[in-house]
């Protein structure tokens, strides 16, 4: 950190003037809606907010005396968990191999970026066709092996189809990052191992994964925050949280409650618990994560 | 082009604008895409050639639910459109709106067009109207559910094609014959609930909720666990258990399974029989729902579903008439029959099925007339009429959710229909809050 160059400006009101664009855009795209979610969560109203009442904490007590709120939570915090280790380890897998690739490596890094600029909803649209029943490619296949897939009615597969769908989306994220931070890894670190007689894998072990460390513990906090908030579209397009509740994750009945069911209220609450659970999961990583992080 | 034929023709645009200015324009928001999109954009076509003063523009927004969303967020922004399409389990949700919503038997009474509630169907009309009989919305595209067989698939199974079961009995014991004789998918059903819960109470004149199944207040409470519901719900589980039920989803997805052949019975929408005409390898028939014959009095009759069209309120009064005067014309029979024909939707005037069959329509198209028949089967009665439940987008999704649950395997119909009814309930309680006052 003795590096590090401090700029002071010589103006008292420049500093403010260069942060104020970033700081419009937060207070009117972040901090506004985020406190009309507030203030909604606390109003009981009609559709066409004809009328509107004050009801204190109904709406989060309606929430928590439903069951199947609560459960939810168990639903969310499992396609959280398989969406942010499975997207990190394969994008690690492939930024590793991808490093090492002398040929053809500006290709394979292109193709692998690639997903990151499609639209959520069209990966959903797109994996359902892949593996939509009866007419799916890998239905077809599946069959031929004597499985029967149909995530319409079974809520294992369902998990599983939105997981991919998920991960698949944001592998090229996390495969940018790893990569940067590959590169970044002085070759002469594990030149110097690998003359002291350490393998691929112990190399990787001791000298590369240390060193990405940083690097895995922003891509936790962004696939978390990912899978919590950017899936809604995936499963709308996909299982619409069925079959029965099995892929109801938080966002996604937000996003129900509130836009096509027009709850306001009920809606407004669920994201305030949401944005409590994302700050408090994001605190909890950077105070206890953190710390094993190597910088 | 050159610059000054650019300009000749920005200057020809600018004025026909104004010449079109002149006409006042109805905006009307739809959820009809593809070809039934085509079709409704031809009716609003022919309106604005058949009269010089008014232009009805119709815009596409999405899904039903998408477009009503839509719609409430501009009436909050104070832009809606003059004539919103909302499908039937909207229909509490604006009814509730009032103020942001004019009846449509007042608007035509206000323009004077001739309006008469009783030139439509009785499960049309009673779906639409406040308890004293007032037309509220203005009934568009109606729809039921119907039963379809695969002709070819009973052949092979030994089953008489002519023949459709009846009775869930029967039907059971034609499912198990075509299971035995390899067909992989014997059965699937679009809108589950609102096949088998919604139609199937009506079909069996018991009620879906209290108070007329919520058409007679708010206070009204599911009563899908009924002995009978259960009973139905279970026969679901267990055929789904013994492969004679393959699931498809709560929309219309299985209705291109039966298409394609893959499964050899379907219950859905009447609306699918375009689309099977058009693809169908094979004899398919149309036929009545099938109903418990152990329930006294059943088959009664089925009820609708598809949408509505609602006018917003806060518009000018010359709007208004222009509104009035496109309800006026969609009512003619002539337009009526032309809808019907063009797309599959059930003919809701009797005047329209009257010159439908006397056109020869319903010979060149067995099937074609079984909705109505249906639909007409007795007078409806308080359980049959239709159906009144406040957020029901969210009540039909608890309703859906239970279902699957048992078709699953994962909870005993018993217990996931008192499920449905305590979560149906709850939603029911938090609009009768929100819309007290």
């Amino acid at each position: 950190m003795a590096m590090e160059k401090r700029v002071v400006f010589k103006s008292a009101w420049l500093p403010y003037v260069l942060l104020l664009p970033q700081l419009t855009i937060t207070a009117l795209f972040f901090f506004w809606p985020a406190a009309q979610a507030v203030y909604f969560s606390f109003q009981l109203q009609d559709a066409f907010g004809m009328t509107s009442q004050f009801v204190w904490f109904q709406n989060y007590v309606d929430l928590f005396k439903d069951s199947h709120y609560v459960s939810s939570f168990k639903v969310t915090a499992f396609f959280s968990v398989m969406v942010a280790t499975c997207g990190i380890l394969i994008s690690l897998m492939l930024a590793t191999m991808a490093d090492s690739v002398v040929r053809g490596a500006l290709a394979y890094k292109t193709f692998l970026i690639w997903p990151y600029a499609v639209a959520p909803a069209i990966a959903g649209v797109l994996w359902a066709f892949i593996f939509a029943p009866s007419i799916g490619i890998v239905t077809y296949f599946l069959k031929q092996f004597g499985i029967d897939w149909n995530w319409i009615i079974n809520s294992e597969q369902a998990m599983l189809l939105v997981v991919i769908a998920s991960v698949w989306k944001q592998i090229s994220y996390n495969f940018l990052f790893f990569l940067a931070g590959l590169q970044s890894i002085p070759k002469s670190l594990i030149e110097a191992a690998a003359i002291d007689g350490a393998g691929p894998f112990r190399r990787f072990w001791t000298i590369v994964f240390p060193l990405l460390s940083p690097t895995t513990f922003f891509l936790l906090v962004m696939n978390i925050i990912y899978s919590f908030f950017d899936t809604f579209g995936v499963i709308d397009a996909t299982t619409q949280g069925g079959p029965g509740d099995a892929t109801k994750i938080l966002v996604y009945k937000v996003y129900y409650d509130g836009v096509k069911a027009a709850d306001l209220g009920g809606s407004s609450a669920q994201s305030v618990i949401l944005m409590a659970i994302v700050i408090t999961l994001t605190v909890i990583q950077f105070r206890y994560i953190e710390r094993r992080v190597q910088y | 082009m050159t610059r000054k034929s650019l300009l000749a023709a920005f200057i020809a645009a600018a004025f026909t604008a104004t010449g079109a200015q002149a006409q006042t324009e109805i905006q009307w928001w739809h959820s009809m895409g593809g070809a039934l999109g085509d079709k409704l954009n031809e009716l609003a076509n022919k309106f604005n050639a058949s009269q010089t003063a008014y232009k009805v523009v119709p815009s596409y927004k999405g899904s039903y639910p998408e477009s009503m969303t839509n719609a409430i967020a501009a009436y909050r922004a104070g832009n809606a459109p003059h004539i919103l399409q909302v499908f039937e389990v909207g229909t509490a949700t604006m009814m509730a709106g009032k103020g942001a919503v004019v009846p449509v038997y007042k608007l035509m009474k206000d323009a004077d067009e001739p309006f008469d509630p009783k030139v439509y169907i009785g499960p049309v009309s009673g779906y639409y109207s406040d308890s004293k009989g007032n037309m509220l919305s203005f009934p568009f595209n109606s729809s039921t559910v119907v039963f379809y067989i695969n002709k070819d698939a009973y052949k092979k199974a030994g089953l008489d094609p002519a023949k459709a079961p009846k009775t869930w009995k029967e039907f059971i014991a034609a499912a198990e014959k075509l299971k035995s004789a390899g067909q992989g998918c014997v059965y699937t059903t679009g809108w589950p609930a609102w096949m088998h819960i919604e139609n199937f109470s009506a079909w069996h004149n018991v009620p879906i909720g209290t108070k007329e199944n919520g058409m007679g207040g708010m206070d009204t409470e599911f009563k899908v666990n009924s002995p009978l519901h259960v009973k139905h719900i279970a026969m679901l589980g267990d055929m789904a258990k013994k492969g004679l039920l393959t699931y498809a989803g709560r929309t219309n997805q299985a209705e291109a399974k039966f298409a394609s052949g893959e499964c050899a019975m379907l219950t859905s929408s009447t609306g699918a029989q375009a689309n099977i005409r058009r693809t169908a390898k094979f004899e398919w028939s149309v036929n009545m729902i099938p109903y418990h014959d152990d329930v006294k009095g059943a088959p009664q009759n089925s009820i609708i579903g598809g949408a509505s069209l609602w006018v917003m309120g806060g518009k000018t009064a010359n709007a208004y008439k222009g509104v009035a005067k496109f309800f006026a014309f969609l009512s003619k029979p002539e337009i009526q029959m032309e809808w019907h024909t063009g797309t599959g939707y059930v003919p809701i005037t009797m005047a329209a099925y009257d010159l439908t069959r006397k056109s020869g329509f319903y010979d060149k198209n067995p099937g074609a007339d079984i909705a109505v028949k249906q639909l007409m089967n007795k007078p409806p009665t308080a359980n049959s009429k239709g159906l009144r439940f406040g957020n029901y987008v969210q009540g039909r999704e608890v309703i859906e959710e239970e279902i699957e649950a048992v078709i699953m395997g994962k909870k005993d119909a018993q217990k996931a229909m008192d499920e449905a009814v305590r979560r149906g309930n709850e939603i029911l309680r938090k609009f009768q809050a929100a819309n007290k006052g």
